[in-house]
């Protein structure tokens, strides 16, 4: 094991599936002469040349329909966002033509696509730049939807989701591409399946579910519930659709009590639908409501404290593992 | 004159002649409430869509927007799968899960079937850029109508096929009228042609009716991108008897118009063309007619008679894997439990 940025992780991805199949290509704004806003694709230009590594003009719309093309004729495209908020330009391609063809031509026609690039609230964006977007494309049937919060879950989702033959989102964590973490060797294929949640630390008194950029909120609060006496059992989602409906539940068994922390906003949010998912299921495990911390129902605000208010954030996070541990 | 590649006019006319009764029996089969959801009918345009397949080969990619019964006749669907479609049958282009508006059948190479207006330009662009990423010579040709000019998705679509020199052939079959809205209302330009000057793409303007102008044209423009890639757009000036939909009486124009275009109707263009040529008498065309005639009726007695697929069968369209995330309903899994006596929760769907 060695330690990488996020944002090498991703790149490592890409440049090994690049290497792997000839049918793999990435498209986007600034992805190859200027390496990718993120500089998550810095070097593959150099590296894979101008057929496979392509700039396109701000066509969002145009872009992603021109991948999902290329992928019902045999293809792998890797589509990058420059941020998923400008993939809302694109709603139409992603929504409605990457997955409902496999169902529309009868099964002719799967679409094995990847839409990646930074997803939700980053800091001080204003509201057009701070979506998360992960609610909205898991609502829709035949897309899958993951949400890497370390850099090994970044390079191991990210190659998964290349080599699937439906179209997969991989939402990045816009605040986390610095964020450093182990990672396999190189020479080691480092595959994550989709559908397979983790539990980040093991815990007794509470869950909290959590996913993308509030996994390491949720590890910083768990750490300061310790001092309290309180252990928090934190389960990352990594991958929203397929959910891992087990690790969920499983943990919920354990600890009784649940918080679900997420980027998106409360209405139909992921926690939602999870919530939904556990009173269904295990009723009977649970020893107080489950609580949800998200955004607030509003669009974020610029303003670096009311932004701070409206996201997700430790103070509301610890309050809510303490209400439903009745501390 | 016929040219050594572009396939026999007889053919083509039999072609037109079984997409113009498929046409009508379609219509008379959507009156008697067989055929669901919305039904828009090709007649009065057949020798756009005959006029382009006569000049390209099987392989070439063809895709297209929602009034797509005849593109697929056209490549070679059979009469039996495309009504089977309409009628929402397991024996359907489609199996019965795309309708009228998404015919798909890709042993043909007919990429869709596509209803959002203009949407399936820019798939048309990946298609072409694949054609390209792997060096070989094929068309893609996008069939679109006079109303997708105007969506967002055209002109992005537009502009990067202009810049990466994508080897398709845009093709606006110019029926005068989205929906209800004439082109005079809905757009600004003169001629639509030259919405492809704005992307620095070659436009023509062709006579729809006319299927030899037609073939000749596109067989031009294919040749020329067979041997550098670069795309063209051609207008193509028709008409469709009918209304938008069944469900549209086409008030919006003048009995006067119609029958001025019914007079120049292409089948019976190229009908007296050949005729004139020698190349086929009274008697050899009322047989094709004959035969095309009984072909539609065969296929909507084997549409009548074909399944339809079983209801849980939904699931398997949803992933090519048979992943499935689909919340079904059905019993509490800890019910589900007791009653099967399973231990832990499993990963599928509650």
């Amino acid at each position: 094991m060695r330690e990488i940025t996020y944002r090498q992780a991703l790149n490592e991805a890409l440049a090994e599936e690049l290497e792997r199949d000839p049918n793999v290509f990435l498209m986007g704004e600034e992805v190859a002469e200027y390496h990718g806003a993120y500089k998550v694709s810095q070097g593959l230009l150099e590296r894979f040349g101008p057929t496979r590594i392509i700039d396109t003009p701000i066509s969002e719309n145009g872009f992603a329909g021109l991948g999902i093309g290329a992928a019902m004729v045999g293809l792998r495209p890797i589509i990058e966002f420059m941020t998923f908020s400008f993939s809302l330009v694109a709603f139409d391609q992603v929504v409605n033509n990457a997955p409902n063809m496999f169902m529309m031509s009868g099964g002719q026609f799967n679409i094995p696509i990847t839409f990646r690039g930074p997803n939700g609230p980053a800091h001080q964006l204003g509201a057009t730049h701070s979506h998360a977007t992960e609610n909205l494309y898991a609502s829709v049937p035949g897309l899958k939807v993951c949400t890497p919060a370390t850099p090994r879950d970044a390079k191991g989702l990210l190659k998964t989701a290349v080599r699937d033959d439906n179209p997969v989102l991989v939402l990045e964590a816009e605040l986390l591409y610095s964020s450093k973490g182990m990672v396999e060797p190189p020479d080691e294929e480092l595959l994550i399946p989709l559908g397979q949640a983790e539990v980040k630390r093991e815990g007794s008194d509470a869950s909290i579910i959590c996913y993308a950029q509030t996994v390491p909120l949720a590890l910083t609060v768990a750490a300061q519930l310790e001092e309290e006496d309180i252990s928090a059992e934190i389960v990352d989602l990594r991958s929203i659709k397929p959910l891992d409906e087990r690790a969920i539940f499983d943990s919920i068994v354990k600890t009784h009590r649940a918080v679900i922390v997420e980027q998106d906003r409360p209405f139909c949010g992921v926690g939602a639908e999870i919530c939904y998912r556990v009173q269904k299921n295990i009723f009977d495990e649970l020893d107080a409501p489950i609580l949800r911390v998200s955004q607030e129902d509003v669009p974020v605000p610029y303003n670096e404290k009311l932004e701070k208010f409206v996201l997700p954030n430790a103070d509301k996070l610890m309050a809510a593992v303490k209400k439903v541990c009745y501390a | 004159m016929q040219r050594p590649e572009q396939r026999d006019e007889v053919e083509m006319l039999a072609l037109m002649l079984l997409i113009r009764r498929f046409e009508e029996r379609a219509s008379q089969q959507y009156q008697a409430q067989k055929i669901g959801g919305f039904c828009h009918l090709y007649i009065g345009q057949e020798a756009v869509v005959t006029g382009a397949v006569a000049a390209v080969r099987n392989d070439d990619y063809i895709i297209t927007a929602y009034r797509d019964h005849a593109h697929a006749l056209a490549r070679g669907t059979s009469a039996d799968a495309c009504m089977a479609e309409l009628f929402g049958r397991a024996t359907g282009c489609s199996l019965g899960l795309g309708g009228s508006m998404h015919f798909f059948d890709r042993k043909n190479h007919l990429y869709g079937g596509h209803a959002i207006v203009g949407a399936h330009v820019p798939l048309a662009a990946g298609m072409a850029f694949a054609s390209k990423y792997r060096g070989e010579d094929r068309v893609t040709l996008c069939f679109f109508g006079d109303g997708a000019i105007n969506q967002g998705s055209f002109h992005e679509a537009l502009n990067l096929i202009a810049l990466y020199k994508l080897p398709v052939v845009l093709i606006c079959e110019n029926n005068l009228f989205a929906m209800g809205t004439s082109v005079k209302r809905s757009t600004s330009l003169k001629q639509i042609v030259d919405r492809a000057e704005g992307y620095d793409i070659p436009g023509e303007i062709v006579d729809g009716m006319n299927f030899r102008e037609v073939r000749d044209k596109l067989s031009e423009i294919v040749g020329s991108i067979r041997k550098d890639p670069h795309p063209a757009f051609i207008e193509i000036r028709t008409y469709r008897y009918r209304g938008h939909s069944m469900s549209d009486p086409a008030s919006y124009r003048t009995k006067e118009e119609l029958e001025k275009y019914r007079l120049d109707d292409p089948i019976t263009r190229l009908r007296a063309q050949l005729t004139r040529e020698g190349k086929l008498t009274n008697e050899q065309f009322d047989q094709l007619d004959k035969k095309a005639k009984e072909t539609v009726i065969a296929s909507v007695k084997f549409a009548e008679s074909s399944p339809e697929l079983p209801v849980e069968d939904v699931y398997k369209y949803v992933y090519v894997d048979g992943a499935v995330e689909t919340e079904r309903p059905g019993p509490a899994r800890a019910e589900q439990q007791r009653r099967e006596g399973a231990p832990a929760p499993s990963k599928e769907g509650a």
